[in-house]
């Protein structure tokens, strides 16, 4: 496929700044963000180009004498489902399966399309979550359904929260003294034994375990800016939570 | 033990679902997650829990190859899945609060604990991704 077939050098550019935007903000890895960018690239005519993709920013040019173009990633979430979509779009224009134009298309589908499952449904993932990982960690199954309730709540108001005062770090500290301070009245109220085997499963849907990993992975591959802000972020959230449980407990025993 | 594995088997799913992975994929990360968390339950009393860790998640990573590779879908969805029960969330947010309460000698001990297990999990992935690119350029 030439030049002329599949647009400007600009729309190039700006087909697989898209495909990586979609990426990064979904939570992929950052090396299959770079990687997926490069591919793309080189399918539609340019083998050299260069992409260095961190949490915050990508940056991506096509070759040693282009401006390089630079695109500022301001919310990051989890969709898998978007994630294996442009995937599966940058390997169809690998193959020559689709042209530039499609991809384009698809790529905007993809990235106008809502969350795969409604709120309500992830509410009560995160509580049933909630309550296997109190059993997990060795609670009684008297811990886990109190658990089950306080870490459906918990994740609720987090989600609402965020909403509400836009700063995550205050959202994960007000959500997470919710579920100190509603384990503490169940076990008052005779439901459930050990306060912390409650909250330990109930703040299990917030905290940022996956966040940490990542980070790791990505020290050891190289991605070092990647991994040192990831491990920040991950270290505020823990911070947050532990804050939260931490203020209501010293205050109620 | 049999409580133990359908735990962390529910626990995987619903967290894929939090991270919004497609739904017909569920089955196969609670698979991964349960299979990981089976090889922990089994190596934890013998060897250290990191041991025990970077050894449940090479076999998270190998399953997860594997249902990408059948699936033709990238490998993350199913080793978030999986490595769900084996993740030092609960150690970090442990160290975060015995901060918080002033017991530095503890909290420190956590979060090493945490950063060490983190370790484990990252190298086990990276290790099972190494083999199976060594699988692949074998059969070719």
């Amino acid at each position: 496929m030439n030049n002329a077939e599949s647009g400007t050098t600009y729309e190039i550019i700006d087909l697989c700044l898209l495909a990586g935007k979609i990426m990064l903000q979904n939570g992929a890895e950052t090396y299959r963000v770079e990687d997926t960018m490069t591919r793309m690239a080189a399918a539609l005519g340019f083998p050299g180009a260069h992409s260095y993709v961190t949490p915050t920013v990508i940056m991506f040019t096509t070759s040693r004498t282009e401006q390089p173009k630079l695109f500022r990633i301001e919310e990051r979430t989890t969709d898998l489902q978007k994630v294996a979509e442009v995937n599966d779009i940058s390997r169809c224009l690998s193959q020559r399966q689709i042209t530039s134009a499609q991809a384009r298309e698809r790529l905007a589908l993809v990235d106008d399309a809502a969350h795969a499952y409604p709120a309500w449904i992830q509410i009560m993932a995160a509580a049933l979550a909630g309550g296997c990982f109190t059993i997990i960690f060795k609670g009684s199954v008297w811990d886990a359904l109190p658990a089950l309730f306080v870490s459906g709540l918990g994740y609720a108001s987090v989600v609402y929260l965020q909403r509400l005062v836009q700063i995550k770090f205050f959202a994960e500290l007000t959500a997470s003294a919710l579920i100190g301070l509603l384990s503490f009245l169940f076990v008052q109220a005779g439901i459930g034994a050990e306060t912390d085997k409650i909250i330990i499963g109930s703040v299990m849907p917030l905290v940022p375990g996956l966040l940490i990993t990542n980070a790791v992975r990505d020290l050891m591959a190289g991605h070092l800016i990647s991994g040192l802000s990831k491990g920040a972020e991950a270290f505020l959230t823990a911070f947050a939570i532990g804050t939260g449980i931490g203020l209501v407990l010293s205050f109620v025993s | 033990m049999i409580l133990q594995l359908i735990t962390s088997f529910i626990a995987s799913a619903m967290f894929c679902i939090l991270f919004n992975t497609p739904r017909r994929t569920l089955l196969q990360c609670g698979i991964s997650g349960m299979l990981g968390w089976l090889v922990y339950l089994l190596l934890d009393p013998h060897w250290k829990s990191v041991v025990a860790t970077f050894f449940a998640t090479v076999v998270v990573g190998v399953v997860s190859q594997i249902f990408a590779r059948s699936f033709k879908i990238p490998v993350i969805i199913f080793s978030v899945g999986g490595i769900i029960p084996l993740v030092p969330g609960g150690l970090a947010y442990d160290a975060m609060r015995r901060f918080v309460e002033d017991d530095y000698t503890n909290a420190l001990q956590a979060a090493v604990q945490a950063l060490l297990l983190s370790g484990a999990i990252a190298t086990g992935l990276v290790l099972s991704e190494v083999l199976g690119q060594m699988f692949r350029r074998s059969k070719s």
